[in-house]
């Protein structure tokens, strides 16, 4: 068995398990999960109505397998709150969080691959420490409070930016991959992709911020690894100029563990998402999650969160594989 | 260099300290009862600026209630909830990563498929699960912070256990009769303090931020409850009118949680070989 099929077979058990949580959040709730979904004013007989609509009167397993297997289909029933299927729902917003969460990226590799590596080269001087401190700044700012106090700077006192929402209102964008920047830029509506990138900037330097300081350091600390290798003392050896040396071969392996560990911190995205859409109005799935929990809308709470475990594993794994595939030494 | 070690280790400890004292002491630091409103003196700005009371030196919030005080009564909860997640989700997490690493096999192979399905959620997104469906309350957010929390220990315990169980003094104590549980209590557990401490520290910082993203999303604490997450939501319809509302709690957990990283940093300075042979 190749081990493509294995990582995959492999998988199956911990996404069972991920679905098997996710279908008990709905039960460790404390009373009846009917009335909860009710609310306060249903009649028993409107509670027993739903508990049999959905299934809640079978056995605990029995409901899982139904779940399991409606889940497979891809149908996760309507949305309480919205009065839509909940996949729609998802799906209008997926675009959302993917366009801020790639641009959050963006920010994140700007800011902190040429600091780390560039500490890493001036390894104990005062950039170095300068660049160290920076970081650990960095990961010591509450997102949400470095949101607000762009909305209070850059969008109260300053004026220059837009504080909430994905576009100006009144501003349409014609659909085509839902990601406005890229649907703005094929229809040449350049008013829209200037309206959409204002809308993000503040956001995604808000949620680039906390990556670009973990960045930060693996990117110091995978120079700092690369460079006490051998073949590096080789190359200086034979005598290659400096730049050589930290161009050609320090910068190109580091590159490897950089890479990858940008996708892995993915989750980290996910998390801040949450958070950073909140503190912005911005209409993604993480905004979506918190008004779902306000409302009460526990169906659509319960599937959101099983999108969000599922894109992380599947990230995860895919990011094993692009490790495995740039370093042929690491096997699975 | 040692000094710039250390100098991390005081301040981070100093900031830790501070926040220990504020917690446990909040009643006779508090200049006022942070619940206390004051409806003629709302939003009053910090003392030093135009229009501040000498009454109250950060100011006070839309119900006239004293901000600092509401700072230093937040403290509480971030010390409270940080320091029993750290020990709660420590020992879980330690004892199934010493079990997993020691025993081997079939604990081994079970305590694995557990964490794996619980590193395959963003941790805070755990939280958020578990405080949508428990609701708010103190217990219901530590069990939440615990849950989403206890995964890391497990993974850097067994990783340290299984190299550790492999060393000749550990060989030497079982050649000797030691049993089972006596060696891995008394031998190795102790040689993973280290790590752990360092892992604890860390996971202090991430916690206290968890916590008060939770209570600003409005899944923390019930809401009667100062926290600094709560401060920072409640602000934030306030945000141009009255900034101070936001920029002192977030600077509180800014402050906590940069001085409990750089202890941890200086701490890992002082117990990973592998950093010690980089400088």
């Amino acid at each position: 068995m190749n081990t493509l099929s294995r990582r995959i077979l492999g998988a199956i058990p911990v996404l069972l398990g991920i679905s098997f949580l996710v279908f008990m959040l709905m039960h460790i709730a404390p009373g009846d999960p009917v009335s909860l979904l009710l609310g306060d004013d249903a009649t028993p007989a409107d509670i027993e109505q739903t508990r049999r609509e959905l299934g809640l009167d079978q056995p605990l397993l029995v409901q899982y397998w139904d779940f399991l297997s409606r889940a497979v289909r891809g149908d996760f029933g309507r949305s309480l709150k919205f009065n839509e299927p909940v996949m729609k729902l998802v799906f209008e917003r997926l675009p959302a969080t993917i366009e801020l969460a790639f641009i959050s990226l963006i920010v994140a590799i700007i800011i902190a691959v040429p600091l780390g590596v560039y500490s890493a080269i001036k390894h104990n001087s005062l950039f170095d420490h300068a660049g160290m401190s920076v970081a650990l700044i960095g990961v010591s700012l509450p997102n949400f409070w470095l949101g607000i106090m762009l909305i209070y700077f850059l969008g109260g006192q300053l004026n220059l930016l837009p504080v909430a929402g994905r576009i100006e209102y009144g501003i349409e964008v014609k659909p085509i991959t839902h990601l406005y920047l890229i649907d703005s830029l094929i229809t040449g509506n350049f008013t829209a992709f200037w309206s959409a990138l204002q809308h993000l900037l503040m956001p995604a330097f808000t949620l680039g911020t906390s990556l670009a300081a973990i960045v930060t350091r693996i990117s110091r600390s995978s120079v700092l690894e690369v460079m006490r290798q051998d073949f590096i003392t080789t190359a200086r050896a034979k005598g290659l100029s400096e730049k050589t040396v930290i161009w050609r071969h320090i910068l190109r392996n580091a590159m490897i563990t950089i890479v990858t560990i940008l996708g892995l911190q993915l989750g980290a995205l996910l998390n801040g998402s949450v958070i950073t859409e909140t503190v912005f109005s911005y209409p993604g799935i993480g905004e979506l999650l918190i008004q779902s929990i306000s409302a009460r809308d526990y169906k659509l709470t319960q599937v959101l969160i099983l999108f969000f475990a599922i894109i992380y594993f599947v990230v995860n794994l895919l990011t094993d594989f692009l490790y495995s595939w740039i370093d042929p030494r690491i096997k699975f | 260099m040692i000094g710039l070690k250390h100098l991390k280790i005081w301040v981070g400890g100093i900031i830790l300290a501070a926040l220990f004292v504020c917690g446990v002491a909040s009643p006779l630091l508090a200049p006022h009862d942070p619940q206390a409103q004051t409806l003629e003196d709302r939003l009053r700005p910090p003392r030093w600026a135009e229009n501040g009371s000498p009454a109250y030196l950060l100011g006070t919030d839309n119900l006239g209630r004293d901000i600092l005080s509401r700072i230093i009564y937040g403290s509480r909860i971030s010390l409270l909830v940080g320091a029993a997640t750290v020990i709660f989700a420590g020992l879980i997490g330690c004892t199934l990563g010493a079990v997993a690493g020691y025993f081997g096999k079939l604990a081994d192979d079970i305590v694995s498929k557990i964490s794996e399905i619980f590193l395959a959620f963003p941790f805070l997104l755990i939280a958020i699960a578990i405080m949508a469906f428990l609701g708010q309350g103190v217990v219901n957010l530590i069990m939440a912070l615990m849950l989403s929390r206890w995964v890391q220990y497990c993974r850097v315990v067994r990783g340290e256990v299984l190299s550790i169980k492999e060393r000749d003094f550990v060989t030497a104590v079982k050649a000797l009769g030691g049993r089972d549980g006596y060696v891995l209590l008394r031998h190795v557990v102790p040689n993973t303090v280290a790590s752990i401490t360092v892992i604890a520290t860390f996971a202090m910082a991430i916690v206290i931020i968890s916590e008060a993203s939770l209570s600003f999303l409005g899944l923390g604490v019930p809401a009667h409850i100062p926290t600094w997450g709560s401060m920072l939501s409640e602000g934030r319809s306030y945000i141009n009118r009255a900034p101070w509302l936001t920029i002192f709690p977030g600077l509180a957990i800014f402050i906590t949680v940069f001085g409990i990283n750089l202890l941890g940093d200086g701490l890992r300075d002082i117990f990973d070989p592998k950093l010690r042979r980089q400088r």
